[in-house]
């Protein structure tokens, strides 16, 4: 296959690597953009998750918001944000990316405290707690497995996402597909493009792996099969 | 062209004289859009209901089955689209083949968990009235875990709709993703863009409802039960 051929030979030029546009600024510019999303996600998502969580029923309205983010396409958020107020560049595409990034992590914060056992609630406050340091000591502790799984769901679900800020030239790795299907004729960019799709898949799947083990890592052993995804 | 004018009063938001004056080209974006999805979760549904069967019947399967589905899940759409155009080519049959291939892993989870739901004396009671392993299949399993299908077959096609028009990176062949792109393109044309976005989520909308009507209609003991 030629365009394989092409893909290699892409791959093996060191500029490609190492120009100002080249696959390790990309790198660092995908991994940034994602880390900020998925922060900016937490952030708002875990409190008020946490809070939805401690408050009681509130699976329908997580139900609703979930489903709606699975209508709108990532590909317009992140050309209309850009033209709103919050003007072109990173912040726009971070700030898309979050929005997509909430709805796993809304759900699981949710999930993760309302299924504490309200007699593990009331024992801590019958041992003296106060409501921050039984939610702080007992509940967030007993969440970790589901917050984790929420964490792991987000992080390789905006780490994918972040190939498609390529099209409103937000940089990341998906740059080097978007430029490669810019060639005329076609069929010239296609080993770049090939290149491209390797470099985000490893990514991805990289991630994903790691993700799976820092979970097994972080969740106590006695908690391992409470969130079994 | 007045409507690529820069400016707050210039570049509105929604415009119904761009509707009016690109209703064919909306017409046939929305079409080629619907087109597609439809195309996509047919054939997905194809694939998948019969290898849920088969990871059903033969437990040892399942596991690799869900695994692959699973790793093809993860790939980015915008490098699984990178990956087939080269050998697919530009047109809509790349679009296609890739979200067939997303499609496939929500109808195949949702199926076989549909499939396992279906209690073990109502199975047993099945194959002791005398029917064989297909027909049990046919006339008491797939009947049972038909909401399950169904659940699947929705969630698959709400996200096809979203997913179409990342194919716009591909040539032009991203339906109303296209639309999307090219507004953004041309001078940042906020009303192409928002009627784009718009019709895509509405579309979204109307196949779902569609499908809940569907299912509703072919499963009336999930509601009897529920009331």
């Amino acid at each position: 296959m030629s365009s394989l051929q092409a893909m290699m030979d892409w791959l093996n030029d060191p500029l490609n690597w190492t120009n100002p546009d080249g696959i390790l600024v990309r790198l660092r510019e995908h991994l940034v953009i994602s880390v900020l999303a998925v922060l900016f996600g937490a952030l708002v998502a875990w409190p008020v998750g946490v809070w939805l969580g401690r408050r009681g029923s509130a699976s329908g309205l997580i139900v609703v918001i979930s489903n709606v983010t699975l209508a709108v396409p990532v590909t317009a958020m992140l050309t209309i944000l850009p033209l709103t107020f919050i003007g072109f560049g990173k912040p726009a595409v971070v700030v898309a990316l979050a929005i997509f990034a909430i709805p796993p992590l809304l759900a699981n914060a949710y999930t993760g405290v309302h299924e504490i056992d309200p007699e593990v609630r009331e024992s801590a406050r019958g041992m003296g707690l106060s409501e921050w340091q039984a939610l702080t000591r007992v509940e967030l502790p007993l969440a970790v497995p589901y917050l984790a799984t929420g964490l792991r769901i987000a992080v390789v679900q905006v780490i994918a996402t972040a190939a498609l800020a390529s099209f409103v030239n937000g940089g990341g790795l998906g740059q080097i597909i978007a430029a490669g299907f810019g060639a005329l004729p076609p069929e010239k960019g296609y080993g770049q493009v090939l290149a491209g799709a390797v470099l985000i898949t490893a990514l991805a799947l990289l991630i994903d792996a790691l993700m799976a083990l820092a979970q097994r890592k972080l969740t106590p052993a006695n908690l391992r099969n409470a969130a079994r995804k | 062209m007045s409507s690529l004018a820069y400016g707050e009063t210039g570049n509105p938001w929604f415009s119904w004289t761009y509707v009016h004056d690109n209703s064919q080209t909306i017409r046939a974006a929305l079409v080629d859009h619907i087109v597609i999805t439809v195309w996509s979760v047919a054939i997905a549904a194809a694939i998948a209901v019969p290898l849920a069967v088969l990871a059903y019947w033969v437990r040892s399967l399942a596991t690799p089955i869900l695994t692959s589905a699973g790793v093809l899940y993860t790939i980015p759409s915008l490098a699984l689209l990178a990956f087939l155009a080269p050998f697919l080519g530009t047109g809509r049959i790349t679009v296609v083949v890739a979200l067939v291939m997303y499609a496939l892993l929500i109808i195949v989870r949702n199926t076989l968990t549909g499939l396992m739901q279906v209690p073990g004396d109502v199975r047993e009671a099945a194959t002791a009235m005398g029917y064989s392993r297909l027909a049990r299949l046919t006339r008491v399993e797939l009947p049972l875990a038909l909401p399950g299908i169904l659940v699947g077959l929705r969630l698959a096609t709400v996200s096809t709709v979203a997913l179409v028009t990342v194919g716009a990176i591909v040539g032009s062949h991203g339906a109303l993703g296209g639309l999307i792109l090219s507004g953004f393109r041309n001078n940042f044309y906020k009303a192409q863009i928002a009627t784009a976005a718009l019709l895509c989520v509405a579309l979204a909308l109307i196949l779902d409802l569609i499908l809940l009507g569907v299912s509703r209609a072919l499963t009336p003991w999930t509601r009897r039960r529920a009331s």
